[in-house]
């Protein structure tokens, strides 16, 4: 694929958190008004439904309020997907619900995101929800944290205010390890800093949110140290121009991967060398994390769907039958301890059980609760877990696509939990 | 390491690519609906390169209203030729004609509904076990809220208060006897990606999206395009116009908009410069406030 020109961006996708009150609605609505991302019908029916609601200002949550009940409800229940670009990147948004009882649909659109967006209100400062949104943020980390301190006009646009706020969040940031951590002062409803710099905070000389957007780097999320090749689908044609083809397909969970390169499958531990890069008919030298490709090795080794491709030489994952994992429940029948789920990890699935919950976070105050008996949805806990199968891994702070797991119900079917290893 | 950087459209061909492969590893018997529309052509596309050399291990699956452009049936006869895909057709005639569904009357009329009688039909008489659509999450506010693989219950019904939580890239495509998942490996692409794309992988397309002169008419302040088998209001007059299609479906709802935009760099600036989304002229959506959601539910694309 040629790039050049306009065709030339980057991709950033992030997270919102917050609940009605916050702002975030408003938020979003002026990021989008703002970059000019609103189409006029779009606009229209907006405009229309909201009069026809009784509403005295249009509602901008309603661009992103899709769903019959939620609209009737007035409340964001699923995460939405919004997307819009400035000439310098695309952004993918992944507008989540605030309330602790939609903690599972916070974790969700967290799990890909590159950067989080937090607003606490300027009259409130640091609330049990923002610890609790921040918290998610660290426990899925994003690496970069965009703390927007709202409604700055309705405290006189204080630097003291802003100030004290910024203290209080960088005292529990520290705990939560949280190192990125920008902050904004903004007033979303009147755009002050989010698209346009605000002439009622000259005493802010930092970036207003859309440059934030626009500049944090995005190479960061790349675990491109070392090579991580999940196998997703072995390629074989049947054909007689390419009789003795046998590719693996997947994409790059992190690293680089080169012709030539001296490889290993785990878990087998079977080596061999890399001798073809293949991204459809086009031959490559080499591929890097995230890039979808198949790739040839010299051996005719046994190799298939779940297997782990990484290199000879470099830190090598971690193979074991039992690890330690912070888990979010999601579903509404509780954890079991002991029963056999459905464990699935990159492209590699298994049977597992919960053997015991070392603890449960009280995801308010940040306090391990010990003794706890059950996990209910929305819980987020620390469990060890045995599988059936030995789990090539590594820990979800050293790579996310790696070190992630979900838990599925057999006799329902339904992914029922998220897991991120420790270790 | 930090020059390892990936474009976007580059990010999101891998991420569909993904998505596609992740199809024919957890399904066994997946199909494409192909409409004949950009986005079906660029998921046709992916699934192309997602599986190269081995050939596409996905028929084609066309739901035919009758009501087609002749432009979008010789596309597709001849791109299922050139991959060597097997092409199945599904044909909302048949449907009328043995009496499972009902043509709707009077000048709104449209087989874009029936569609989905016919379409849930050919997944039970084929046993597909996934339909790969090109859906997009930024087409329409109820399709923002679709998960990359969706289940279908045994009536072919989406569940949007209820649907699997995705996380990660990690797919959850486990289901039921009888069940059947959607899956929209172009769920993050906007129609500005899709044009790009079209671009920069020189991907041939179906002359209906230049521009071209056509009988059309106006109604409610939207140019259709004009087929004898529509019925015109004693105040609608066909004109001979310049227009282009934004999107393709079935003729009897598609808009077409007046346009000069004779090749993809063309129409690239002519979505930049413009201010109403492409589903704004379908009038399939603007039956009702949640039409697209109310349609999805009863087994809809």
């Amino acid at each position: 694929m040629e790039n050049n020109g306009y065709l030339d961006m980057e991709l950033l996708r992030f997270s919102t958190a917050g609940s009605v009150d916050d702002g975030k609605s408003t938020l979003i609505g002026r990021l989008l008004y703002d970059s000019k991302s609103i189409f006029e019908d779009q606009l229209q029916a907006v405009e229309s439904v909201s009069r026809r609601a009784g509403n005295e200002e249009v509602n901008l949550a309603l661009l992103t309020d899709g769903l019959r009940a939620e609209r009737e409800q007035g409340i964001t229940i699923d995460v939405a997907y919004r997307y819009f670009a400035t000439p310098k990147r695309k952004f993918i948004i992944a507008d989540t619900p605030g309330h602790i009882q939609y903690t599972r649909n916070m974790v969700t659109g967290a799990s890909t995101a590159d950067l989080a967006v937090i607003l606490l209100d300027a009259r409130n400062g640091v609330l049990e929800q923002t610890i609790r949104h921040s918290y998610i943020a660290s426990l899925l980390n994003i690496p970069y944290i965009a703390v927007c301190i709202n409604k700055m006009d309705l405290v006189d646009y204080s630097s003291d205010v802003f100030e004290k706020i910024k203290a209080d969040y960088l005292v529990f940031a520290q705990k939560l390890g949280i190192k990125n951590a920008y902050f904004i002062p903004v007033s979303a409803k009147l755009g002050d800093n989010i698209v346009n710099k605000s002439e009622n905070m000259p005493w802010y000389d930092g970036k207003t949110l859309m440059q934030l957007l626009e500049t944090v780097p995005v190479s960061h999320k790349i675990n491109a140290e070392e090579l991580r090749f999940p196998v997703q689908y072995v390629i074989r044609p049947i054909s007689d121009k390419f009789h003795d083809f046998r590719g693996y397909a997947g994409r790059l969970a992190g690293g680089r991967i080169a012709v030539g390169e001296d490889v290993v499958v785990l878990p087998s531990g079977l080596k061999s060398t890399v001798t073809e890069i293949l991204q459809a008919e086009k031959k490559l030298d080499s591929a890097f994390a995230p890039q979808s490709v198949v790739i040839q090795l010299k051996d005719d080794i046994d190799i298939s769907r779940g297997d782990i491709i990484v290199s000879a030489s470099g830190l090598q994952p971690k193979i074991s039958q039992d690890f330690t994992v912070m888990v979010c429940w999601f579903n509404f029948e509780p954890l079991q301890l002991r029963k056999r789920y459905v464990v699935r990890q990159a492209t590699f699935e298994t049977q597992g059980m919960v053997k015991q919950i070392d603890y449960r976070v009280n995801i308010n105050t940040l306090e391990h609760e010990q003794n706890v008996g059950q996990l209910n949805a929305n819980d987020i806990a620390q469990i060890t877990v045995k599988t059936s199968n030995p789990l090539v891994f590594d820990s979800y702070n050293h790579n996310r696509a790696t070190g992630s797991i979900i838990f599925i119900d057999p006799d329902t079917n339904e992914t029922v939990g998220a897991g991120m290893i420790v270790d | 390491m930090n020059n390892y950087q990936l474009k976007h459209l580059q990010e999101l061909e891998s991420e569909s690519i993904y998505v596609l492969r992740e199809t024919a590893a957890q399904f066994n018997n997946p199909a494409i609906l192909f409409s004949g529309g950009k986005d079906s052509i660029v998921v046709t596309h992916l699934a192309y390169k997602a599986f190269y050399p081995a050939k596409l291990p996905f028929p084609l699956l066309h739901i035919d209203t009758g009501h087609n452009f002749p432009e979008t049936i010789e596309y597709r006869d001849a791109l299922a030729q050139k991959l060597g895909a097997q092409l199945i057709v599904g044909s909302v005639q048949e449907s009328i004609d043995i009496g499972r569904v009902k043509e709707e009357t009077g000048f709104y009329a449209s087989r874009n509904k029936l569609q989905t009688v016919t379409l849930l039909d050919s997944i039970e008489k084929y046993k597909f076990d996934a339909c790969i659509g090109g859906a997009r999450r930024d087409e329409e506010k109820a399709r923002a809220k679709e998960r990359f693989f969706s289940h279908r219950d045994e009536f072919g019904q989406w569940n949007p208060k209820n649907q699997r939580p995705e996380l990660w890239n990690i797919f959850n495509g486990r289901k039921n006897q009888g069940e059947h998942f959607r899956v929209f490996p172009i769920s993050n692409w906007t129609e500005m990606d899709v044009w790009q794309y079209i671009l920069a992988e020189k991907i041939e397309m179906p002359s209906l999206y230049f521009s071209h002169q056509r009988q059309v008419f106006m109604r409610d302040g939207q140019w259709l395009a004009f087929a004898p088998f529509i019925k015109l209001k004693p105040d609608e007059k066909v004109e001979t116009k310049t227009v282009r299609c934004r999107t393709i479906g079935d003729v009897t709802c598609t808009g077409v908009t007046l346009s000069q935009a004779a090749n993809v760099e063309e129409i690239i600036a002519e979505t930049a410069a413009t201010r109403v989304t492409e589903r704004g002229g379908r009038t399939d959506d603007k039956r009702s406030d949640t039409a697209m959601e109310d349609r999805k539910k009863e087994g809809y694309f």
